[in-house]
């Protein structure tokens, strides 16, 4: 566990990982999944938007509507992935609650299931989180947690804090009734301290700006903030120093080092010499994405939450990689 | 054609350019062109292209608006239309003739302006009113998509301006909004609704055994499972929605076929990301399945380097000299040891001994080792743009060899944010210098 952070003793059994398009919210949410794996726990990575993100990611062939083991972490956890398809989702609910299983097909046949899953507005969104909550809460014979954790890979920042707050808005518009029911019961999971919802970021204006937008909204709506993920911090090749060098520095001094490199000649129109105007011109660029980077993260430090960083992989994600992933969030106390 | 014919090509040529390159200005000067359509993964620069191409357009002389879904504030404010109001507002400070209009969309305004032109006010009223509307309209999944449509329908239908550019929205996945108008259309046009609004008609009329048994069970069913009240609620605003509407479909089909009309061009906006490229071409096959028109890919946020030809290896042998004394000393501060200078450039593998790993001790603070020590920061990072270029190369590579038909335009990356009027006009600079070749400075 991290040091100095107020050490939290209870990691909420439901998380709920959402970021701006781009920031990589499915790497970093399966990265979590086999960390909170990790020492012989079980966890469920549960993917809602149809996209088979985690099946790419983990390499496998696409998901399929079950829970199935997709990987194992150190320690002999087991990480599960759940594709959860609305349609087979709301049949499966049907079953559960009125033992319906031919008039299911017949509801699909003449649209209904469509209707609920696609146009019925909150019905999807209430399915989807529905059924992640049903998985938190299960229990095998023996009374235990069948999951010890679920990570869920949400919808973007923009539609976060709706997709979460759906079931409150069914709610109110079925004002009895098993549905009515239902949304409660899901409410009561997802604003409880059991469920954390991370926010991941990058070093980028707009992806901070909608982290900081997207945190107003959850608190407005009570929902319970967990943590901010810096995904894909550049290393840090040259620093302060060196980049205010970068503005002073002779150009023939810069000329003779790549020279003395092994660069070729250091007069004017040498090979070397010819270097050292791009690779300055590289520096500078470098300066002003390193104080963008730099604003950003103070940006981000002000938002009072915890803030963690992840490195970028160079070679892009691949299954080493979310290891590598999963190692880093474990350093930081995320686990 | 063979990963080992593709590779073969790969080496045969310097880099390999794609086989057409997008050029964008005759698109934007073609009077003929109407409506642009920006699609792609989010997070890929999609609106910034949107705009920049709307502010290239008016800025050559045609009467522009731009419809964006959700920018980024400043580049809202950039052009004036950080409020939300759904009406097309004129950007102040565009160059020439022309004229740049923008508006953000707002998706609880746009389907109450449906409602409100199509229906007497009272039955408005009555559609506005009902709770189910209005978290319809409040923007779940796919009303968003449906939407933007039916903007882009109304924009297009005024023809007050000669070309309009749509950013879509960030979707969950590439198909929906294609995929928006034509279910909702359907959906509002269904059995189930006809169901819901006259049951008994229907009944009558179903010949079919097992279309009786589903009724019986339906009404009961739906009546159970979302309350009596909303359910009733879901028919009044059906039977309102149903009367007044009747062509919901015909509208939605209308955009549809707007859009496979000649003198739209769909745009599919990527960066060079494996993730990126791999959406993008999901919907070259999507946009090619439905007959879209799409002219071509805007490949953003491309790096090139002005000292292409220095390889990483031997950048990064040259800064491991440059950070170990050692070496440094053998080498007597002489060019050319271990590589004579002309061969830089080659693909030669760097001379083993120069592996050796940069030691901590000694490091003394003159002058001369703080220019080393900078010196060998600028070869590093000369090394990780090159190998982000090619990392950058091999994901265009592949997209290329699966859709060579696609035409691109490449996008230089900027190292800042865009957030002025300046800052799109030089991405619009960009995208129509189109440059292949990124290491060509």
């Amino acid at each position: 566990m991290s040091a100095g952070l107020v050490s939290l003793e209870y990691v909420s059994r439901l998380q709920v990982v959402s970021g701006k398009g781009g920031t990589g919210k499915t790497t970093v949410a399966a990265a979590l999944a086999l960390a909170l794996a990790t020492e012989g726990k079980r966890t469920l990575l549960v993917e809602v938007e149809g996209r088979q993100g985690i099946a790419q990611l983990f390499e496998t062939e696409a998901l399929p509507y079950e829970e199935r083991k997709i990987a194992v972490a150190p320690g002999g956890g087991e990480v599960f992935a759940l594709a959860i398809d609305p349609e087979l989702a709301l049949l499966d609910y049907l079953q559960m609650f009125y033992k319906l299983g031919g008039a299911g097909r017949a509801l699909k046949k003449l649209g209904a299931i469509d209707f609920a899953t696609t146009i019925a507005p909150g019905l999807r969104d209430v399915l989807l989180t529905g059924k992640a909550c049903e998985a938190v809460r299960r229990k095998d014979r023996s009374g235990r947690f069948v999951y010890d954790y679920v990570v869920m890979d949400a919808p973007p920042t923009g539609r976060i804090t709706r997709f979460l707050n759906v079931n409150d808005e069914v709610a109110g518009l079925a004002k009895i009734g098993p549905i009515h029911n239902q949304a409660q019961a899901v409410m009561r999971v997802l604003k409880s301290p059991e469920t954390a919802v991370h926010l991941v970021a990058l070093l980028e204006e707009m992806p901070v700006q909608e982290t900081a937008d997207g945190i107003a909204e959850l608190r407005a709506a009570r929902l319970p903030v967990g943590r901010v993920i810096v995904n894909m911090v550049r290393p840090e090749v040259l620093d302060a120093a060196d980049l205010e060098l970068v503005r002073t520095v002779e150009r023939s001094s810069v000329a003779e080092a790549l020279s003395t490199a092994g660069l070729g000649g250091a007069r004017r129109g040498g090979n070397a010499e010819r270097l050292v105007d791009p690779l300055l011109e590289q520096a500078a660029e470098y300066a002003e994405r390193y104080a963008l980077e730099q604003e950003q993260r103070a940006v981000l430090g002000e938002l009072d939450l915890p803030l963690h960083e992840l490195p970028l992989l160079a070679e892009g994600v691949d299954l080493a990689g979310l290891y590598e992933l999963a190692t880093e969030l474990r350093k930081q106390g995320l686990s | 054609m063979s990963a080992e014919e593709t590779k073969a090509q790969d080496a045969a040529r310097p880099r390999l350019a794609p086989a057409r390159v997008l050029d964008i200005d005759p698109l934007l000067d073609d009077p003929t062109t109407r409506i642009v359509v920006c699609c792609g993964a989010g997070g890929v620069g999609k609106t910034t292209t949107a705009a920049a191409l709307g502010l290239r357009a008016a800025e050559r002389g045609r009467k522009v608006v731009v419809l964006t879904i959700d920018p980024a504030r400043r580049l809202a404010q950039s052009m004036g239309i950080d409020s939300l109001d759904n009406v097309p507002r004129r950007v102040k400070g565009t160059e020439g003739d022309g004229e740049l209009h923008a508006m953000m969309l707002d998706m609880k305004r746009t389907f109450d302006e449906v409602v409100e032109a199509h229906a007497d006010p009272q039955r408005a009223a009555a559609i506005l009113a009902n709770p189910f509307y209005q978290s319809l309209s409040a923007g779940f999944a796919g009303t968003q998509e449906y939407m933007a449509m039916e903007k882009l329908g109304q924009l297009r239908a005024k023809d007050e301006w000669d070309l309009i550019v749509v950013d879509t929205p960030p979707s969950r996945s590439a198909l929906d909004f294609l995929d928006a108008p034509k279910r909702l259309g359907s959906f509002l046009d269904g059995r189930l609704i006809r169901l819901l609004t006259a049951p008994a008609k229907l009944g009558g009329r179903a010949g079919m055994a097992f279309l009786n048994v589903g009724m019986s069970m339906m009404t009961g069913t739906l009546g159970k499972l979302l309350g009596g009240q909303l359910l009733k609620d879901v028919q009044t605003f059906v039977a309102a929605m149903d009367t007044t509407f009747g062509g919901f479909r015909t509208r939605a089909d209308a955009t549809y076929k707007l859009l496979q009309a000649p003198g739209t061009a769909f745009l599919v906006v990527a960066a060079p990301e494996r993730d990126a490229l791999r959406e993008a071409a999901y919907f070259v096959e999507r946009l090619a399945a439905e007959k879209m028109p799409l002219m071509g890919l805007v490949l953003n946020r491309v790096h090139g380097s002005g000292a292409g030809r220095l390889s990483a290896e031997r950048a990064l042998a040259a800064a491991e000299n440059l950070e170990d004394p050692r070496i440094v000393d053998q080498a007597d501060g002489k060019a050319g040891l271990r590589n004579s200078p002309d061969t830089y450039g080659s693909s030669q593998p760097p001379a083993p001994e120069s592996a050796v790993t940069a030691s901590e001790e000694g490091s003394p603070a003159d002058t001369e080792s703080s220019v080393d020590r900078l010196t060998a920061g600028l070869l590093r990072l000369h090394a990780d743009r090159m190998q982000l270029l090619s990392r950058e190369q091999r994901t265009r590579d592949r997209f290329t060899a699966r859709h060579p038909e696609v035409a691109v335009v490449e996008v230089p990356a900027l190292p800042g944010d865009v957030h002025d009027l300046v800052g799109l006009r030089d991405i619009g600079h960009r995208l129509a210098a189109g440059r292949p070749d990124p290491t060509e400075a």
